[in-house]
C-alpha cells in the first residue's frame, strides 16, 4: 500500500483508482443530487397547476399583485451569475486563478442581489396583509392599487404557493451563497486548477439549477 | 493460511477506539453501525406490534385504553417503517456488501455515506420527539385534514420522515454512483451479482421519489403551522391532492422495502444450490421494471378516494402488469433449485420460507388491485395481512436470511446451526399463524385499526396473538443465538457457504479495512458454479483467498 501513495495527487482519494474516476464519479453523483431537486420542485408544480387549473381567473388576479419588474430584474441578475460562473470554471480549467476568483465573488454578488430584491419584494406584500396561511389579509392602497379587492377565495392558495416556491427557491440561493464562499476561499488559497476543479464544477451545476427553477417560477407566477 | 488471514488485521481490529467507529468512512464499519441501530428500531416497533396483538385478544378493553391503543399502532408503523424497514437492506447490507461485491475499496463517497447515517438518527430522534410531546394516532399515512388537525406530534413526525428521506437518497445516490464507477475490471454488468442489481434498482427508487415525500412533509408541515389552504379543505385545500403526493412516493417505497429482499434470495437461491440463477438477465433486468412499474400504480391505494374512474382503471391495469417481472423472479428461483445441488443451511430455510410467503403476498396483492374486489376489502384485516406478507414474509424474512449468511463475513463467528434452523422455523410458523387468520377475518368484515370488534371475529384474533408470541419467541432466540455467537461461535472460515461473489473469494473473513490486498479482477459471472473449478476441487471448502486472476 505503501509505494502506491507516493505518487499520488493531494486531491485524490485512497479509495479512487484514477483522478478521472474521481471526477466522473463526483459529477455523476451531483447530477444525480439536481435530478431529487428537480422532483422536490416537482411537488410545488403540481400543486401550481392542480390549483391553476381549478382557478385560473384567481391565479390572473392574484398575480397582478406580484411586481413583473422586480421578478424582471432578478431574473436578469441570475441569468448574469450563470454566465459569470461559468466563466468561472472556464478560468479553472485555464488555469487563470484571478479569473476564477473573480468570477466566484461576482457569483456570489449577483446571489446576495437576488435576495435583496426578493426582501424588498417581500415586504412590500407583508406591510399589506400578503402572507402565507391563515395570516392571509390583505388590506391598504398603494400606487393606486386597492389590496382589500383581492381578497377572493382561493387569493391565499396563490399566494401560498408563491410563498412556499420562491422561498424554497430562496432558500437553495441562501445556500448557493454559503458554497460560494466555501469554493472562494479554496480559490484563494491555490487548490484549484485545471488538474483539479471538481467543486468549482459541482457548484456551477448547482447553481444553474437555481437559475433554472427560477426560469420557470418567475413566467408561472408573475407574467401568467 | 486459514488461520493466519483470520488472524491478521481486519476491519474490526485494526482500531478498537470508540472514536474510530463514530468518526469511521469505511463502509463495513457503516453498515455495522446501521446494524444496530435498525435492529433497536425493529425491537421497539415489535415489543409495540406485540402490544397491540395483546390488546386485541378480546373484543374492548384488554391491557390498554382506545386512544393508547390508536397510538401504539400508529408508532408500530411509523417506526417500521420508516426507521426500520426502508434502511434495513440498503443500508445494512447494501452497505457492508455492495463495495465488495463489486471489488471496489469503498463506495464512491464515504463521507456522504456516513453524513446519511447521522441523518437517519437525527431524523429518528425527531420522530420520537413525537412520543414526549404528545399523541400520534392517526396511523402512518398522516391523512389530511386528520393529520392537520391533532396534536402537535404530528409536526415531530412529519420533520423526522423528511429528515430521515435525506438519508434514503444519500444512500441511493451513494449506491448508484458506486455501482457505475467503481466496478472492478472485468465486472461487466452481465456478471454482477443479483444482489448488487436489486440494490442497484432500489436505490433508483429512493433517488427518484423520496423527493417526492419531502416535499409532501414539508407541505402538510406548513398545512399545520400556517395554514396555508393547500390539503386542508376546511381552507379550500384538497384531501385528495394530499393522498396523490403521499402515494406517489410511499407505493415506490414498498419497492424500496421489497426489491433489496429479492436480492438477497437471488445470491442464496443462487449459492445454495450451486447452480448458475437460470434467466439471470431476466431477474436482473426484471428489478428495474419493477422499479419503474412501481412509479405507475399509486393511485391503487385511492380506489374509495373519489378519483376518476378511469384513472382507478389504469391504475388497476398497470398493477396486474407487476405482477408479470415478479412472477418472473419466483419462477426463475424455484428453477434454479431445479437440478442443483440444494443445501438446506439456514439462510437458505428462509430463501425457501420466503418463496411461500412473498407469493400469497404477492397474489393477494393482484387481487386487491381488482378494482370491484377491494371495494369490498378496503381497510380491512385483508390488506393488513397483505401487507405484513410481503412486507414481514418478504423483506424481513429475507433479510434474516441475508443477516445469517453474510454473520460469518461480518463478525468472523458462526451461529448455532441447529439453533438457527430452529429459529427459522419457529419464525415461518408463527408467521403464517398470526397473519393468515387475519386474511379470513379481513374477508369477512374486520375493519383494520379498530380498537374493538364484533365477538364473532374473536377466535382470529386470538389465533392471531398466539402467533404472534410464536414468531416474537423466534425472533428473540435469533438475537440471543447471533449474540452469543460473538463470544462462543465457531471461527468462521473463508468461504463457509462455498459462494463466488467477491466478498467471499477475494477476502479475508471478517473481510481487510480496505477490503482487498489488491484490486481483484474478475473473470466470470456471480453463479458460474461450471467455472469454479477451485470449490469443487477442496470439496466446497476454500481455504486460500484468491488474490488475483483465476
Amino acid at each position: 500500500m505503501a509505494n502506491s501513495h507516493s505518487n499520488h495527487p493531494a486531491h485524490l482519494q485512497h479509495h479512487f483508482v484514477s483522478s478521472e474516476q474521481q471526477f466522473d464519479a463526483a459529477k455523476m453523483g451531483m447530477w444525480l443530487f439536481l435530478v431529487t431537486e428537480i422532483l422536490l420542485f416537482s411537488g410545488m408544480f403540481v400543486a401550481y397547476v392542480v390549483y391553476r387549473t381549478w382557478h385560473p381567473e384567481v391565479f390572473l388576479l392574484s398575480s397582478e399583485l406580484l411586481n413583473p419588474f422586480m421578478g424582471g430584474l432578478n431574473t436578469l441578475v441570475l441569468l448574469a451569475s450563470s454566465f459569470t460562473v461559468a466563466l468561472g470554471i472556464h478560468y479553472a480549467q485555464k488555469d487563470n486563478k484571478k479569473g476564477l476568483v473573480i468570477n466566484l465573488v461576482l457569483t456570489f454578488l449577483f446571489a446576495l442581489t437576488f435576495l435583496v430584491v426578493k426582501y424588498f419584494e417581500y415586504t412590500a406584500k407583508f406591510e399589506h396583509g400578503i402572507f402565507p396561511g391563515a395570516a392571509f389579509d390583505p388590506h391598504g392602497v398603494s400606487h393606486g392599487v386597492d389590496y382589500a379587492m383581492y381578497n377572493v377565495p382561493y387569493a391565499k392558495q396563490f399566494f401560498s404557493i408563491y410563498f412556499v416556491m420562491t422561498g424554497i427557491h430562496g432558500f437553495h440561493v441562501l445556500v448557493g451563497m454559503g458554497l460560494f464562499t466555501w469554493i472562494t476561499i479554496r480559490a484563494v488559497k491555490g487548490e484549484f486548477s485545471s488538474e483539479y476543479y471538481t467543486p468549482v464544477e459541482n457548484c456551477g451545476l448547482y447553481w444553474h439549477l437555481v437559475d433554472i427553477i427560477w426560469i420557470f417560477l418567475f413566467p408561472l407566477l408573475y407574467l401568467m | 493460511m486459514s488461520d493466519s488471514a483470520s488472524s491478521s488485521i481486519n476491519y474490526l481490529n485494526n482500531d478498537k477506539s470508540i472514536k474510530s467507529w463514530l468518526f469511521t468512512l469505511d463502509h463495513k464499519r457503516i453498515g455495522i453501525m446501521y446494524l444496530i441501530a435498525v435492529s433497536l428500531a425493529f425491537l421497539a416497533g415489535g415489543i409495540l406490534a406485540l402490544l397491540v396483538r395483546v390488546e386485541l385478544m378480546a373484543p374492548g378493553e384488554t391491557i390498554m385504553s382506545a386512544d393508547a391503543y390508536n397510538q401504539a399502532f400508529t408508532l408500530h408503523a411509523v417506526l417500521m417503517i420508516f426507521t426500520f424497514i426502508i434502511p434495513a437492506v440498503p443500508a445494512v447490507m447494501g452497505n457492508f456488501v455492495l463495495p465488495i461485491q463489486l471489488g471496489a475499496k469503498d463506495v464512491a463517497f464515504p463521507r456522504l455515506n456516513l453524513a446519511s447515517f447521522y441523518i437517519y438518527l437525527l431524523g429518528a430522534c425527531i420522530a420520537l420527539g413525537a412520543l414526549v410531546v404528545g399523541r400520534v394516532d392517526g396511523g402512518w399515512t398522516f391523512y389530511t385534514p386528520y393529520s392537520t388537525s391533532v396534536g402537535d406530534g404530528v409536526l415531530f413526525i412529519t420533520t423526522g420522515v423528511f429528515v430521515m428521506g435525506f438519508s434514503s437518497i444519500l444512500t441511493g445516490l451513494n449506491f448508484i454512483v458506486t455501482v457505475h464507477k467503481m466496478r472492478a475490471p472485468g465486472l461487466t454488468w452481465n456478471r454482477l451479482p443479483l444482489f448488487i442489481w436489486s440494490i442497484y434498482a432500489t436505490s433508483i427508487v429512493q433517488v427518484l421519489a423520496t423527493p417526492v415525500i419531502g416535499i409532501t412533509m414539508l407541505l402538510l408541515f406548513l398545512e399545520k403551522f400556517l395554514h396555508i389552504g393547500i390539503f386542508d379543505p376546511a381552507l379550500g385545500g384538497d384531501p385528495v391532492l394530499f393522498q396523490h403526493f403521499f402515494w406517489f412516493y410511499s407505493h415506490p417505497a414498498v419497492y424500496i422495502m421489497i426489491l433489496p429482499a429479492f436480492g438477497i434470495i437471488s445470491d442464496l437461491m443462487g449459492t445454495f444450490s450451486r447452480h448458475q440463477v437460470s434467466g439471470y438477465k431476466f431477474v436482473a433486468l426484471s428489478s428495474v421494471a419493477i422499479a419503474f412499474l412501481g412509479f405507475l400504480v399509486w393511485g391503487h391505494h385511492m380506489f374509495v378516494s373519489g378519483q376518476s374512474a378511469v384513472s382507478s382503471v389504469i391504475f388497476s391495469l398497470i398493477t396486474y402488469l407487476i405482477g408479470i417481472p415478479t412472477g418472473v423472479k419466483v419462477i426463475n428461483w424455484v428453477s434454479t433449485m431445479y437440478k442443483g445441488s440444494v443445501q438446506l443451511k439456514t439462510p437458505m430455510i428462509y430463501a425457501i420460507s420466503f418463496l411461500f410467503t412473498f407469493s400469497i403476498g404477492g397474489f393477494t396483492g393482484i387481487m386487491l388491485g381488482v378494482l370491484a374486489i377491494d371495494i369490498h376489502l378496503h381497510d380491512t384485516y385483508f390488506v393488513v395481512a397483505h401487507f405484513h406478507y410481503v412486507m414481514m414474509g418478504g423483506n424481513v424474512i429475507a433479510a434474516l436470511g441475508g443477516l445469517h449468511y453474510w454473520w460469518p463475513k461480518m463478525t468472523g463467528k458462526m451461529y448455532n446451526e441447529t439453533l438457527g434452523k430452529i429459529a427459522a422455523a419457529l419464525v415461518f410458523i408463527g408467521f403464517n399463524l398470526t397473519f393468515f387468520p387475519q386474511f379470513i377475518m379481513g374477508a369477512q368484515g374486520m375493519p383494520r385499526r379498530y380498537y374493538d370488534y364484533l365477538p364473532e371475529f374473536q377466535s382470529y384474533h386470538l389465533w392471531s396473538t398466539y402467533g404472534s408470541w410464536v414468531l416474537g419467541a423466534g425472533l428473540f432466540l435469533i438475537l440471543f443465538y447471533l449474540i452469543a455467537s460473538l463470544k462462543s461461535g465457531k471461527k468462521a472460515g473463508l468461504n463457509p457457504w462455498g459462494a463466488l461473489t467477491l466478498e467471499w473469494t477475494h477476502t479475508t473473513t471478517p473481510p481487510n479495512p480496505h477490503n482487498f490486498e489488491e484490486t481483484p479482477i474478475v473473470k466470470r459471472g456471480a453463479y458460474d458454479y461450471h467455472l469454479a473449478k477451485e470449490l469443487f476441487a477442496s470439496g466446497g471448502e476454500v481455504s486460500e483467498v484468491v488474490t488475483s486472476g483465476k
